[in-house]
């Protein structure tokens, strides 16, 4: 329990994807721009992110390693990523036409977001069970949600200020980002 | 060799295999999540003009449809619709026919726009409220429009700096003189590429 626990508390925090690994950078800031959206963003590419590292962890255990491919596990992955975020996708427009019609191009950009694929590679890479895959996967993309949301509130405020003409749009925003992914240096050392 | 030659089977295999439960996950998935439209839409949709006028409020024929179907609109809302399609709309929906909303506008006979040709000064404002393509020319030359195409929503009438453009009765259909050619494709694209074209 302390060990899944601790799997999630540094999937979010210490090694938080974006601020901290760098991955997942395009959605972060395609989509950060308005405060509902990114909140949307966060709550899909969650049930993507969860979904897709148990279903590669499968693919991996009783497809790849039993037929010794496991050099094939990148191609494999991308594959499994693509039809969860499909699968999302088509959910989505059924259960939640709105939120469909806000997260719009962004949604089949999951496919592409490098932090999905990343974490799936972690988990093989880490030898994590079914369950710590799972919350590995959830705790990425909490850990993700969380700096999208915080930083999309940011944003939002920038919009607002008074800014030099220079900086103005994404210089500022990527300054905003290199200052919060200080402020997460503060988690490094709590775990591994 | 051979030990070669089976290892790539089974990797090739492997992923085929892989692919092909996918891709049934996804045929079930989209089955089973297969979104409708609401059918009501088209069939207000189909009822309206297409004028694409917007002067029942709405930017279009399309949005004013969805509106009256969420109950945010009345149905009389559409002159060139006129009291024809009030009473459609009325049957349709099993709700009573309302007469013409005066603040959305007069209903009117069948008419389509002219431009006199010899007054146009070719400033493209026109074209840019057209709401259906129905006017071609390019910056600073003369414009014209396309009577078979031409909806009669007067949205150009008060965009011509000159008042050149002028309502006439529709033509009857056999009337028009269609081009063997489609509208001059080239010369609406210059329109649109000019540098010189007014905004």
């Amino acid at each position: 329990m302390t060990n899944i626990f601790i799997i999630f508390i540094s999937a979010a925090f210490v090694n938080n994807f974006v601020l901290v690994r760098f991955l997942g950078l395009c959605p972060f800031m395609g989509v950060s721009t308005q405060y509902k959206s990114a909140l949307g963003m966060s709550i899909a590419t969650a049930f993507v992110l969860t979904m897709s590292s148990v279903a590669s962890y499968l693919v991996n255990k009783y497809l790849l390693q039993p037929l010794e491919l496991e050099y094939l596990k990148t191609l494999s992955f991308i594959l499994v990523i693509a039809v969860t975020v499909q699968i999302t996708e088509m959910v989505l427009h059924k259960s939640s036409p709105l939120l469909y019609q806000v997260l719009g191009l962004f949604l089949p950009l999951i496919t592409t977001n490098c932090a999905v694929l990343g974490v799936a590679l972690l988990n093989v890479q880490q030898q994590n069970s079914l369950l710590e895959s799972a919350f590995f996967g959830f705790g990425a993309a909490f850990g993700f949600g969380l700096v999208l949301v915080l930083f999309s509130a940011v944003r939002e405020r920038l919009e607002m200020a008074n800014i030099p003409a220079s900086f103005q749009g994404l210089p500022i925003a990527l300054i905003t980002a290199g200052i919060m992914s200080l402020a997460f240096m503060g988690f490094s050392g709590i775990t591994q | 060799m051979s030990d070669l030659l089976n290892h790539w089977a089974l990797a090739l295999g492997g992923m085929v295999v892989l692919a092909a439960c996918f891709g049934l996950l996804i045929v079930w998935v989209a089955k089973t999540f297969k979104v409708e439209g609401n059918p009501i839409v088209e069939q207000i949709n189909a009822i309206l003009p297409q004028t694409q006028c917007g002067q029942c409020n709405y930017p279009g024929c399309k949005p004013y449809a969805q509106a009256i179907a969420d109950g945010e609109a009345m149905i009389n809302q559409c002159p060139p619709g006129g009291q024809e399609g009030i009473k459609k709309l009325a049957e349709l929906l099993d709700i009573e026919a309302l007469e013409l909303n005066p603040d959305n506008g007069a209903e009117e006979s069948d008419q389509v726009v002219e431009i006199i040709e010899a007054d146009c000064i070719g400033c493209t404002k026109c074209i840019q409220v057209c709401p259906v393509d129905a006017i071609v020319g390019a910056a600073k030359q003369m414009h014209t429009v396309i009577l078979d195409e031409c909806t009669g929503c007067d949205l150009c009438i008060p965009a011509c700096p000159v008042d050149c453009i002028i309502t006439i009765p529709a033509p009857l259909p056999e009337q028009i003189k269609r081009k063997s050619k489609p509208p001059l494709m080239s010369s609406i694209k210059e329109a649109q590429n000019l540098p010189g074209s007014v905004s």
